[in-house]
C-alpha cells in the first residue's frame, strides 16, 4: 500500500513541478509590460465600453490617455466632466471642461405628419429598409421608424413612441453616439444640452426642394430661409435646402421657431410662450 | 437533361402571358429617362432643357469604362433634367421629354428586313455596341461592350446565350425567341465574331418546347450555334449556374465567367446587338411582360424606354382593385415599387402585379434549423448562418463564410418554412462586408 | 385605398410552414401509435394522451406567464415532443411520472434555451433520460404485449429482448441459447415484444419514415448512416464471435433504434445542417449505440447516443461545411 502512495506522490509531484516550470517560462516569455497607471485610469472610467469617446472601449481610452499623457480632446460622454477631472488629478494633468451633450432626433415625420404611402414587410431593421426604399412615409431622408437606434442604445435612453413611430431620447442619454452610428440616415445628432436643458434645433434633414419635401411631410424644412434672416447671431446656415442651427452660436433667443412656416424648428424645455399660441411646443421631442 | 447540380428550387411557373404575342405599346405623353439605367457610372447629359430631340438621338454619354450611352426613345422637347423618383423611391437624375410626333434620327433602319451579312470587324462591333448603349437585358444591366472585350491573356471558348428565363411569370425572352428568332441568331453571330469564338450555346429551359423547336429548325443556317434544353430549375439563369449546366465548368469564387472561357449574354441583348449593328438602332425600346393573376390580359409589350409603368398596366387591362404589390422584374429577384409612375428602364423585363392575398410574407417563427436554405443554396452557402452573423454585425465572419458569393437569388427566403427574412439580412451583411473589404484595400 | 406593400425580393414563398412540418411528423407517427395501442392497450393510450396534454400545458404556462411572449402551443412542436416522449417510456409508467417527464422535456430541455429551434438536446430524449435516472425501477419494467386490453393497473411486465440477451451474455450464456427466449424476428419487426410504448414495431416506424422521406420532412442521410453504421459495427462483432455478440438484424429490430434513427436523430433542431455533417452525426450515433448496448451498463443506448451526438452538433456544423460553388475548380 505504501508503495502505491509513494509512487503517486512522486509522479504527481513531478508532474506538478514540470507544469509549474513550463507555466513560469511561458509567463516570462509572453510577459506584457504595462504601465500601472492604465489600470488606475481604467478603474476611474465607467466601464460601459460604449465607445462614445471614439476608442474601442474604456481600457483603450485609458491606454491612450496614459500614452499621450494628456487629456486633450479626450472625453468620456457617460462619465462626464467629473470623471475626466478625477483622472486629471490622478495623473497630474489638466482637464478641459466640456459642455454636456445629448442626442437629438432631427425628424418629426410621425405617422400624422408624413402619412405612410406604402406598407413595408420584411426584416424590421432600418438598415435593410434604407437600402430597399425611401420609407413608408416617402421621405428619403426621414426616420424609417424600425428602431435601429433604440436597439443600439446601451443605456436604455431611447424608446420608440407608439403613436408617432419616432424614437425619443430620454434625459439619461449620455451622448455616447451609438445611435448616431446606427441610424442609416444620420438623423440623430449629438448637440449641446444647453442651459437648463433648453435646446433649439431644426427637426428635419430633408435636402429635397421645398415643394417635394412638403409633399411627403407636413413639417419638413422647405429651405425658405426665413429663420436665417430672423437670426441675429449668424447661428443658422442654409445649405442644400436645409436650415441648420449651430449650437455654439445659438443664444436660445427663441426668435426663429415662430417664423418657421412649417414648424420645423423645435424648442425644448422652455416655459410656454405667452402671446403667440399658434406655435405648438411639441412635448418630449428631444 | 442538363441542369446545374448544387441546390436550386422550383417555384410555380405561372407563365400566364406565354402565348400573348408582342404588341407595340402606343407612345406616352412624356417619357422619363433616368441617367443611371445600367451598372456602373451614370451617364452625363448632352442635351439641355428646351432642346428638341429625335428618337434615337444621343442624350447622355457614358464616359467611364463601365457606363453606357443613353438615347432618346421618342421625339420631342426636353422638359427638364432633374431629380425624379426612381423605382426605390429615392430621387435620381433623369431627363424628362415631352413627346411630339415620332421622328427618328437619320441613318436608323426601321424596316423589318432581315440583314444577315455581317460587314463590321470585331473592333467595330464593340464600338458600335458601346455607342448604341446596349446593356445586359436580363436585369443586371451590365454594359455589353465590356463583356464583348476579352481581357488580355484570356480567350473565350464559348458564347453562352441565356434563354432560360428561370423567373416565374416572365415571358419576354420566350416571346422574343419565338418572334424575333432569326434576328436574335444573327445577333449571336455578331457577338461570336466580336469575341472570336466558334461555338455558341443557347440554354433554354424545357418549359418552352416551342422555342426550342423553333430555334432548332432555324439552326441549319447558322453554323456553330446549338440549342440545349435544360431542366426547369431556379436560378438557372444565373451566369455561374448556366455555365455549370451547359459546359460543366465552375467559375471560381469571386471571378468572372471569362476565367473559364465563357461569355454569357441574354437573348434580349443579342436582339439589341443585332439592331445596333445591322440596323444602326440604339437601345430605345424593349420587350416587357406585364402579368399577374388579377390582371385582365397578361401581355408582352414592346415599350419605349422611359414610358411610365402605369401606362403598361393600363394597357394590360388596368390595375385590379385589390392589388397588393407591384414588382419591377421577376418574382424572385424583382424590386417592389412604391409608386407605379416610375419609368421603364433598360433592365425592366417584367411588371408583376400581386393580389393582396398573395402579397404577405409568412409570419416569422424561430429558425427550426431544418437546413433547407443550406441544401437549396445554389452557391453552397449557409443562409441561416449568414443571416445570423450579419444581424449580429459579425462581418469578418461573414466574409469567411463567403457571403460575397451570394447571388441574391432569393431561394433561401422562398423556401424557409419559418418565414425568416434571410435574404434581407444577408443583403445588409453583403453590403457591410463589401465596405469592410474595400476599406482594407485602401 | 389599400396601400401597396414594399419588401425585398423574393416575392413568392413556399406553402411550407413550421406547423405543416410538425403536423406532417405527427401524421407519420400514426402507424406506430396504432401498433402500440393494439399491443399495450388502454395504458398506452393513457400515457400518450397524458404526455401530449401535459407538454402542451407546460409550454402554454411557460410562454404565457414566465416568458410573457407569444404563445405557439399549436404549432405542433409541443405535441410532437409529448408524443415522442410517450413513445419512449413503458406503457406501465405511472401517469404522474409522465407529467414530470413532460415538464423536464418542455421546461428544461426546450424553453430554457429559448423555445423551438434554440434547444441543443432533443427534448423528448432529455425527458426520458431524466425519468430513467430518477425512477429506474418503473422505467425498467416493460409490459408484455397482449392483444388490446383495457387494463390500467397490475400489468404483467417483463424484460425487453435486448435486456434478456445482454443479461444472459453477461452471465456467460451463449447467444444461440438465448435467442429462443425472445420472440421471433417477424414478431420483433411487427412489434410483438416488450418495450416502450411506440418503439416496438420497426415496421410501422419505417412506414412513417418513408412517408416523411416522400414529404421531404427528413432526408435520407441521418437514418441511413445511423442504421448502416449499427449494422456494420454489430456485423463485425458478430463475425468475430456469434456466441457472444448477437447478430446485426437483432439490433435493428429491437429496442428504440428504429424510432431513434428515424424520429429522434433526425430532429431538425438538434441535427447538423450539411450533408456530410449529417452522415458523420449518424455514424457517431450508430457507433455510440452499439458501444453502449454491448459494453455499457444499460441494455439500450439509443437515447444516450443521440444526446451525446446532439452535443457535438455545433462542432460538426463548424467542421463540415457544404460544398461551396466555385471552391475547388475541376474543369473539363
Amino acid at each position: 500500500m505504501n508503495e502505491i502512495t509513494l509512487i503517486s506522490v512522486i509522479s504527481l509531484g513531478s508532474l506538478g513541478t514540470i507544469a509549474a516550470i513550463v507555466l513560469y517560462m511561458v509567463a516570462q516569455k509572453f510577459k506584457v509590460i504595462e504601465d500601472p497607471r492604465i489600470d488606475i485610469v481604467a478603474d476611474k472610467l465607467p466601464g460601459a465600453n460604449c465607445g462614445g469617446c471614439g476608442y474601442a472601449g474604456c481600457r483603450a481610452l485609458a491606454e491612450e490617455i496614459v500614452r499621450k499623457e494628456s487629456l486633450d480632446g479626450m472625453n468620456c460622454p457617460p462619465g462626464g466632466n467629473e470623471v475626466i477631472a478625477e483622472i486629471a488629478s490622478v495623473l497630474g494633468l489638466e482637464a478641459t471642461e466640456q459642455d454636456p451633450t445629448i442626442a437629438v432626433v432631427r425628424c418629426s415625420g410621425s405617422r400624422e405628419n408624413a402619412p405612410p404611402k406604402v406598407k413595408y414587410e420584411g426584416d424590421m431593421t432600418c438598415a435593410f429598409a434604407h437600402s430597399l426604399f425611401a420609407g413608408e412615409g416617402g421621405c428619403p431622408n426621414g426616420c424609417l421608424g424600425y428602431g435601429d437606434c433604440v436597439v443600439s442604445c446601451d443605456f436604455d435612453a431611447m424608446y420608440m413612441e407608439e403613436e408617432t413611430g419616432l424614437p425619443v431620447v430620454k434625459d439619461n442619454c449620455v451622448s455616447c453616439g451609438a445611435c448616431v452610428k446606427a441610424c442609416p440616415r444620420r438623423i440623430i445628432e449629438i448637440r449641446k444640452r444647453g442651459k437648463k436643458d433648453r435646446r433649439i434645433f431644426v427637426s428635419c434633414i430633408n435636402v429635397e426642394k421645398g415643394g417635394v419635401a412638403r409633399k411627403n411631410c407636413k413639417v419638413a424644412c422647405i429651405g425658405c430661409g426665413k429663420c436665417v434672416k430672423e437670426c441675429k447671431f449668424d447661428a443658422i446656415v442654409m445649405e442644400n435646402n436645409i436650415a441648420y442651427i449651430d449650437y455654439n452660436k445659438c443664444t436660445l433667443c427663441r426668435k426663429c421657431p415662430p417664423v418657421c412656416p412649417t414648424n420645423a424648428i423645435h424648442e425644448l424645455n422652455f416655459p410656454p410662450r405667452k402671446p403667440r399660441p399658434e406655435t405648438k411646443n411639441e412635448p418630449a421631442k428631444a | 437533361m442538363k441542369t446545374f447540380k448544387l441546390g436550386g428550387v422550383h417555384p410555380p411557373e405561372n407563365k400566364l402571358s406565354q402565348s400573348a404575342t408582342i404588341e407595340v405599346l402606343p407612345l406616352p405623353e412624356t417619357v422619363t429617362i433616368p441617367l443611371s439605367q445600367h451598372l456602373g457610372v451614370p451617364a452625363n447629359p448632352v442635351v439641355k432643357k428646351g432642346d428638341s430631340v429625335k428618337a434615337g438621338q444621343l442624350i447622355a454619354k457614358g464616359e467611364a469604362f463601365i457606363s453606357a450611352n443613353i438615347h432618346s426613345s421618342v421625339s420631342g422637347t426636353v422638359q427638364k433634367i432633374d431629380d425624379v423618383t426612381d423605382t426605390s423611391g429615392y430621387r435620381k437624375k433623369a431627363i424628362v421629354i415631352k413627346v411630339e410626333g415620332d421622328e427618328w434620327e437619320e441613318g436608323i433602319d426601321l424596316s423589318k428586313d432581315l440583314i444577315k451579312d455581317i460587314t463590321l470587324s470585331p473592333k467595330e462591333i464593340v464600338s458600335r455596341v458601346n455607342e448604341k448603349g446596349i446593356v445586359g437585358m436580363g436585369g443586371a444591366t451590365f454594359p455589353s461592350h465590356v463583356k464583348l472585350m476579352v481581357p488580355q491573356g484570356k480567350t473565350a471558348e464559348f458564347l453562352i446565350i441565356n434563354g432560360v428565363e428561370c423567373e416565374p411569370y416572365l415571358t419576354s425572352d420566350h416571346r422574343l425567341m419565338l418572334e424575333k428568332a432569326e434576328e436574335m441568331l444573327v445577333g449571336i453571330q455578331i457577338q461570336m465574331r466580336a469575341l472570336n469564338v466558334e461555338k455558341a450555346i443557347i440554354g433554354i429551359e424545357n418549359n418552352k418546347p416551342d422555342a426550342i423547336e423553333h430555334l432548332r429548325k432555324l439552326l441549319t443556317e447558322y453554323p456553330g450555334i446549338s440549342v440545349e434544353p435544360l431542366k426547369v430549375k431556379y436560378p438557372q439563369g444565373g451566369e455561374k449556374q448556366l455555365i455549370k449546366a451547359l459546359v460543366n465548368r465552375e467559375v471560381p469564387s469571386g471571378r468572372l465567367p471569362i476565367e473559364v472561357g465563357c461569355v454569357v449574354h441574354n437573348v434580349g441583348t443579342s436582339f439589341a446587338v443585332y439592331e445596333a449593328v445591322q440596323k444602326n438602332k440604339p437601345l430605345v425600346d424593349r420587350v416587357v411582360t406585364v402579368t399577374g393573376k388579377g390582371l385582365k390580359e397578361p401581355s408582352n409589350f414592346l415599350v419605349r424606354i422611359g414610358t411610365p409603368i402605369a401606362n403598361l398596366v393600363e394597357a394590360a387591362g388596368g390595375m385590379p382593385e385589390n392589388t397588393g404589390k407591384v414588382v419591377n422584374g421577376g418574382p424572385m429577384m424583382g424590386k417592389s415599387l412604391s409608386d407605379i409612375n416610375v419609368p421603364v428602364t433598360k433592365g425592366t423585363s417584367g411588371i408583376l402585379l400581386f393580389l393582396q392575398a398573395e402579397t404577405s410574407r409568412k409570419p416569422v417563427h424561430n429558425c427550426i434549423r431544418c437546413g433547407r436554405c443550406a441544401s437549396i443554396c445554389p452557391m453552397g452557402l449557409e443562409p441561416y448562418l449568414l443571416a445570423v452573423l450579419s444581424s449580429h454585425n459579425r462581418f469578418e465572419d461573414c466574409e469567411e463564410e463567403k457571403i460575397m458569393d451570394c447571388i441574391e437569388c432569393g431561394s433561401c427566403l422562398y423556401i424557409c418554412p419559418s418565414g425568416r427574412p434571410l435574404l434581407d439580412q444577408i443583403r445588409i451583411g453583403k453590403n457591410e462586408t463589401g465596405k469592410l473589404i474595400r476599406s482594407r484595400h485602401k | 385605398m389599400n396601400l401597396l406593400t414594399v419588401s425585398g425580393s423574393p416575392h413568392v414563398y413556399t406553402e411550407e410552414s413550421v406547423s405543416k412540418i410538425m403536423y406532417g411528423v405527427l401524421f407519420s407517427l400514426i402507424p406506430a401509435a396504432l401498433v402500440s395501442f393494439y399491443f399495450f392497450g388502454l395504458a398506452a393510450i393513457m400515457v400518450t394522451l397524458t404526455a401530449i396534454v401535459s407538454c402542451m400545458f407546460f409550454e402554454f404556462i411557460i410562454q404565457k406567464y414566465l416568458i410573457k411572449g407569444p404563445v405557439t402551443v399549436f404549432d405542433g412542436s409541443a405535441i410532437i415532443t409529448g408524443a415522442l416522449l410517450a413513445f419512449i417510456v413503458p406503457a406501465s409508467l405511472p401517469l404522474w411520472m409522465v407529467v414530470i417527464g413532460s415538464l423536464v422535456s418542455i421546461g428544461m430541455a426546450k424553453m430554457t434555451f429559448g423555445g423551438l429551434g434554440k434547444n441543443i438536446f432533443n427534448p423528448a430524449l432529455v425527458g426520458r433520460v431524466f425519468l430513467m435516472i430518477s425512477f429506474p425501477v418503473e422505467m425498467n419494467l416493460y409490459p408484455k404485449p397482449t392483444s388490446f386490453s383495457t387494463q390500467l393497473t397490475d400489468i404483467i411486465t417483463g424484460p425487453t429482448p435486448l435486456a434478456v440477451v445482454k443479461e444472459g451474455v453477461a452471465q456467460g450464456e451463449k447467444v444461440s441459447d438465448l435467442l429462443p427466449e425472445v420472440p421471433e424476428y417477424v414478431n420483433l419487426l411487427m412489434g410483438n415484444m416488450g418495450g416502450s410504448v411506440g418503439e416496438i414495431s420497426a415496421f410501422a416506424i419505417l412506414l412513417g419514415g418513408i412517408y416523411m422521406l416522400i414529404k421531404k420532412i427528413i432526408t435520407w442521410e441521418i437514418p441511413a448512416s445511423y442504421l448502416g453504421s449499427v449494422v456494420i459495427l454489430a456485423g463485425i462483432l458478430w463475425m468475430i464471435d456469434p456466441e457472444v455478440y448477437v447478430d446485426p438484424l437483432f439490433h435493428l429490430v429491437t429496442g428504440g433504434l428504429m424510432l431513434g434513427a428515424i424520429y429522434m436523430a433526425t430532429d431538425m433542431v438538434t441535427s447538423p445542417m450539411s450533408r456530410w455533417g449529417m452522415i458523420v452525426y449518424g455514424i457517431g450515433c450508430g457507433f455510440l449505440t452499439i458501444v453502449i448496448r454491448i459494453f455499457g451498463a444499460y441494455p439500450e443506448g439509443v437515447a444516450f447516443a443521440i444526446l451525446i451526438m446532439n452535443a457535438f452538433v455545433p462542432l460538426i456544423n463548424r467542421g463540415f461545411k457544404p460544398k461551396r460553388f466555385g471552391e475547388e475548380v475541376k474543369n473539363g
